[in-house]
């Protein structure tokens, strides 16, 4: 029986082309690999190979031919015992070659338009479950009920955990948090280890390793070489293979180096794999500004990383929660960052006294209730927020303020829950002002809430400038407690 | 024909039958290709097929593999379902990744296929990150980390070879080094062509392999896997070999002659070559081979049957394995 052979595709894009050379004739044989034919594409002209074996029959395109639709007949070849004559004579002309053979690729469909359906991301609230500490993982299926039938399904985060009454509490820096919150993970779990520069016998740039070594020894708690790119992917090597890494950043400003294997590696491997893949990691570092340290180390991540599907984006301002969130990141199945701040370390707060205190990932706190204003910040800018509210309600103005926690998934639920009873809103956030997560939060409101506003959305974020080592000009290009009861006073209309 | 001999024969058609495979494999997906059925960019491993077969032929149950975007060969090699290797390349729901992965990111949990990476020289420090699991675990498994010859001048592999060595992971670094990084070839782009020689200063031992004769690679693997499994850490295997394709179907491959080509292809191939031995050798006659090349033909063909009937994946595997 002979078969067709077709005007092939030799690049994504190609529809059409010139066929510039046979380097057969009719009658020759031919198998698998050998040269049939040159066709020039829009970019090159490329050698076209045989696929099956045979004798070509008849040559339908006679070389030199421009405009060759893509899967258009180009020739016949006939199997064994087949003579060249038996072949029908059908010689195609270009104008009228066929095309329904062909079908529509993907990337055609998207060229058209088509391919996108209905993912318009604001419609689709970016919400992905949060675990439940320990639980399985949360089937996310329900999707949103007002939403295209694709859309990015939304499951509500869990509340947080009651503290029993009576329960007592310590007063702990935000740094013994964190390193109990390790240690009681490496406890629970001996797939959990911790690696990172400096982390064990230095007991970590931060010292929020302190003790580990001693208590976990060196196969678990391990010093990196500076490799910030080689052991991030290392890492997510090993989390594949089902461990859960506990990957330290000494700051997240050298994460950088680092990003390929975080976004391409770490946060896309569970789907491009259909599911079979999972990474299990948590990244985690001081993050933001610390103090004179100029440019290349002062530095707010957190819009970078919510960014990207696949992620979640931890970033804490209180003991407790900086505690109980880390518990939850190292227990889940998902890449996490967990965004520190140096300044914040040595804070003290308390933090309930609980064998195993797991906080929700996804759910944001309402830290000081009130009804004038809301004011949305996250880790070191929710301490400012607080004060600055202190000092607000001096002048009449009470205000609400939200510690987000979770900063993917983003619990606009709470948000727009504040804004329908305030009325108003400020971000405050020490990153730089384009495209922050300030900007996020606006947007979701103006689109979600917008009859519930009595004044525009706004933003108090950091300068939109490298930072500078001066003391001066870095107090400047921060945003201050000033700044923020500025903002309130103007969408209050009290400035 | 006693036990031994017998088994040892088929092992030895495994090896021409799995080579076979691939090359037949990736001819039909170059033909799906110019069809239009498979999108985006495919890269084919036509002419490498020894080097994959043969490591395989050295690797236990239980070996981890990794590689970049010319992976089909090594799914195919590991026992992976040509049907799901091919309606992947389709983009169907039949594929290994239900169609969101493509060519260059496939997965094979089952058979411990970690990827299908798309970033040059990625999977390098993933491939030791498994290897450090595995010892971490304390088991015997070894990590094949494949890479080329262009990945080989990657930052981030020296620092995967420097962890490696440091903390004896188990893990074989194979160079597959067909002389071009794309279009740039081996002279052009590297300071020292010996990549066997690129772990030195780290201390990490390098064999150069010819990469075209199977049993050389096999016999290779089997030395690179002992030496991993006594705890001696990483090697690396420099496997010289070429690609007869471009670096993927959209490449016209101008940067080299056709007679450097032909010559590779009529002097060196690895599965005629291979073949030759064995009938030489007495362990089949051309018939047999005949009859394997048909059976793989027909495998093939029904594996594009199956790649090109099969539905895409419906809309809503759009928001599904974003998240566990």
């Amino acid at each position: 029986m002979s078969t067709e052979i077709l005007m092939p595709a030799l690049s994504p894009t190609m529809e059409e082309g010139k066929l510039s050379k046979w380097l057969v004739k009719e009658g020759d044989t031919v198998k698998s690999g050998d040269i049939l034919a040159e066709i020039e594409t829009d970019k090159a002209t490329m050698e076209f190979e045989a696929v099956d074996e045979g004798t070509i029959g008849q040559i339908l395109v006679a070389e030199g031919t421009e405009g060759v639709k893509v899967n258009s007949p180009i020739a016949t070849l006939l199997g064994e015992g087949e003579a060249a004559g038996t072949a029908p004579k059908k010689k195609v002309a270009k104008a009228d070659a066929p095309k329904e053979t062909k079908a529509e690729t993907p990337a055609e469909k998207s060229e058209k338009g088509e391919g996108h359906a209905a993912p318009n991301g604001h419609a689709a609230p970016n919400g992905h479950a949060a675990p439940n500490g320990h639980a399985a993982p949360n089937g996310h299926a329900a999707p949103n009920g007002h939403a295209a039938p694709n859309a990015a399904p939304k499951v509500a985060a869990a509340n947080d955990p009651e503290v029993p009454e009576g329960t007592e509490f310590v007063t702990q820096t935000v740094r013994d948090a964190l390193r109990d919150a390790m240690a009681e993970e490496m406890r629970r779990d001996e797939l959990v280890f911790l690696m990172g520069e400096e982390v064990a016998q230095y007991q970590g740039a931060y010292k929020i390793s302190q003790g580990l070594l001693d208590e976990f020894g060196e196969r678990r708690v391990i010093d990196t070489p500076i490799t910030e790119h080689g052991f991030t992917g290392l890492g997510v090597g090993a989390a594949f293979d089902g461990l859960r890494p506990i990957v330290e950043f000494m700051t997240w400003n050298f994460a950088m180096q680092a990003m390929d294997q975080i976004i391409n590696s770490a946060a896309k491997t569970r789907y491009m794999s259909g599911g079979q893949m999972s990474c299990p990691i948590v990244f985690r570092g001081p993050n933001g500004a610390a103090a004179r340290v100029a440019a290349q180390h002062s530095q707010d991540y957190s819009a970078w990383y919510a960014a990207v599907p696949g992620l979640t984006v931890i970033a804490p301002y209180f003991a407790a929660d900086a505690k109980g969130l880390l518990k939850a990141a190292i227990r889940d199945p998902n890449p996490v960052i967990f965004l520190e701040n140096e300044i914040v370390y040595g804070r003290s707060f308390p933090v309930p006294k609980l064998d195993d205190f797991v906080l929700p990932i996804g759910k944001a706190r309402i830290v000081r209730p009130g009804n004038d204003v809301t004011i949305v910040a996250y880790s070191i800018t929710v301490g400012q927020a607080l004060e600055a509210a202190e000092k607000l309600a001096e002048e009449g103005i009470d205000a609400e303020v939200i510690d987000l926690r979770t900063l993917r998934p983003l619990d606009m639920d709470t948000v727009l829950e504040s804004v329908k009873k305030t009325n108003r809103i400020v971000t405050m956030e020490q990153a730089w002002p384009v495209c922050s997560i300030g900007s996020e939060i606006c947007s979701r409101v103006a689109l979600e809430a917008f009859d519930y506003l009595d004044a525009p959305p706004t933003k108090v974020s950091g300068k939109d400038v490298p930072m500078p080592y001066a003391a001066n000009l870095e107090k400047l290009a921060l945003p201050t407690v000033e700044d923020l009861i500025e903002a309130v006073k103007t969408v209050c209309y009290k400035a | 024909m006693p036990d031994a001999t017998k088994s040892n024969s088929q092992s030895l058609q495994k090896l021409y039958h799995d080579m076979l495979l691939i090359r037949r494999f990736e001819e039909r997906a170059g033909q799906l290709y110019g069809m239009g059925l498979i999108g985006g960019f495919c890269h084919l491993y036509i002419g490498q097929e020894a080097v994959v077969v043969g490591l395989m032929g050295a690797a236990r149950q239980g070996d981890q593999q990794i590689t970049a975007y010319r992976d089909h060969g090594h799914m195919l090699a590991q026992g992976v379902d040509p049907k799901s290797v091919m309606a992947e390349l389709t983009g169907r729901s039949t594929g290994l990744s239900r169609g969101k992965g493509g060519s260059m990111h496939m997965f094979s949990a089952a058979k411990k296929f970690y990827g299908g990476h798309g970033i040059v020289g990625a999977q390098v420090p993933i491939g030791t990150g498994l290897a450090f699991a595995n010892k971490y675990r304390g088991n015997d498994a070894v990590t094949l980390t494949y890479f080329g010859d262009g990945a080989a001048n990657q930052g981030q592999v020296y620092e995967a070879f420097n962890m490696a060595e440091l903390w004896k992971l188990p893990v074989v670094y194979v160079i597959e080094n067909n002389q071009y990084a794309m279009g740039t070839s081996v002279a052009r782009s590297s300071a020292v062509a010996d990549f066997s020689k690129r772990g030195a200063s780290f201390g990490i031992p390098g064999v150069q392999v010819d990469g075209m004769d199977v049993e050389a690679v096999q016999k290779a693997g089997e030395d690179a896997f002992a030496h991993c499994r006594a705890g001696k850490g990483p090697i690396i295997l420099e496997m010289k070999t070429y690609r007869y394709r471009g670096h993927s179907m959209s490449d016209p491959a101008k940067y080299r002659s056709r007679e450097e080509v032909t010559e590779v292809r009529e002097k060196r191939d690895p599965i005629e070559h291979f073949g030759k031995k064995l009938i030489d050798r007495g362990v089949v006659n051309e018939g047999d081979l005949k009859q394997m090349d048909a059976e793989v033909k027909a495998q093939v063909v029904a594996a594009a049957e199956f790649a090109t009937a099969s539905p895409e994946p419906g809309p809503e595997e759009l928001y599904t394995d974003i998240y566990a």
